[in-house]
């Protein structure tokens, strides 16, 4: 009886989830002053616009989209477009668009000189911003799908970068020096830049 | 008085052999009844999956706000706000966050972050709202709670 009894608990121990604080992180912008000017013109092609009307029908690049999932590999490659990368130090890290391309391992290089480079996306991943705008009425459920999908094209483009995968870059521990240091250079010159637009009040 | 004698006799002992297992069955109950939360939900939590998750590390720092219809029918089917045991309407999140900061030593209290826990059935909108607030009460790190999903291959 004992042993059966010792099996359950075992058993248990191995079995139970205690909640643990997952999610998607996100920052939000600091509050808004009246006095401050609100738009700031950015360049049309450094702009990756994500629109969501309140029927949850999506609308990336003004182009009709159905597949959420499509998003990941054309966030890639927006931000990784390098269209006219400047020699402007920008940024926390302070490196130019010209450093970070230089500091790509070669297999990235690669590929964005046989794919990318286009002049009609983004001129270098310091400039590059992902808007993502939602309708009121749309779902809370796609909005988290999109999200995850842009977070997945980032830590895509970080782990690449330093050589890792997405998975294993998600779980860098930022408390230990060494990996903290994989961190920091797998994201410096490329800032994670989402930005949530103020929704539409009428739904299309 | 020989009487009493002999009754008295008979053996008085419980028998303890099945003590420990009374134990452990006792201890089962419990394990499996008992409930890790320390509030209750009044709203629906059909939390969407995701993929790319990430861990928080400063439990301490974390302060939760849950969003969903009401489990109380009567309280009608629109997503309400719940923080700690009750609700909350948009415009008393800024004084809910600035009660969690007081919680926190002063130098913790801009590192504070709201752990969103929303129902899948919300719309944007309510979300909206209190982002514009979280941001007018300083409270800019947000985080979208997520279980993991399933990989599909």
């Amino acid at each position: 009886m004992a042993d059966i009894a010792f099996l359950l608990l075992i058993f248990f121990l191995v079995t139970t989830q205690i909640a643990t604080n997952k999610g998607l992180t996100l920052l939000l912008p600091p509050k808004q002053e009246d006095d401050e000017p609100i738009e700031i013109k950015q360049q049309q092609r450094n702009i990756f616009k994500i629109q969501v009307n309140s029927e949850d029908k999506l609308l990336v690049e003004d182009e009709p989209l159905n597949d959420v999932s499509l998003i990941r590999e054309m966030v890639y490659d927006f931000v990784l477009n390098f269209g006219a990368p400047g020699d402007v130090k920008k940024g926390k890290a302070d490196v130019s668009d010209r450093e970070t391309y230089n500091s790509l391992p070669a297999s990235m290089k690669a590929y964005i000189a046989n794919n990318l480079g286009s002049s009609e996306s983004s001129d270098g991943p310091s400039g590059a911003i992902v808007s993502v705008k939602a309708d009121r009425g749309s779902s809370y459920e796609l909005y988290i799908a999109i999200l995850d999908e842009l977070n997945a094209a980032y830590n895509r483009i970080y782990g690449e970068r330093v050589g890792i995968s997405d998975e294993d870059f998600r779980k860098l521990n930022r408390n230990d020096p060494r990996e903290k240091a994989m961190y920091d250079k797998a994201r410096s010159g490329i800032p994670k830049a989402i930005s949530i637009a103020e929704p539409t009040k009428v739904g299309g | 008085m020989s009487k009493f004698k002999k009754k008295s006799e008979s053996s008085q002992d419980i028998p303890t052999a099945a003590l420990p297992d009374i134990i452990f069955m006792l201890l089962f109950f419990f394990m499996v009844t008992t409930v890790l939360r320390e509030t209750t939900m009044k709203v629906e939590q059909d939390i969407p999956r995701a993929e790319q998750l990430v861990k928080l590390e400063k439990k301490k720092l974390v302060s939760y706000l849950y969003v969903g219809p009401p489990k109380e029918k009567s309280l009608g089917s629109e997503p309400l706000i719940q923080v700690n045991d009750v609700f909350i309407a948009v415009d008393g999140v800024i004084q809910w966050v600035n009660q969690e900061k007081d919680m926190l030593s002063e130098v913790e209290r801009d590192q504070i972050t709201i752990s969103m826990k929303v129902d899948d059935d919300t719309k944007m909108g309510i979300i909206v709202d209190i982002q514009t607030e979280l941001r007018n009460a300083n409270a800019r790190k947000i985080m979208y709670a997520a279980p993991t999903k399933a990989k599909d291959n």
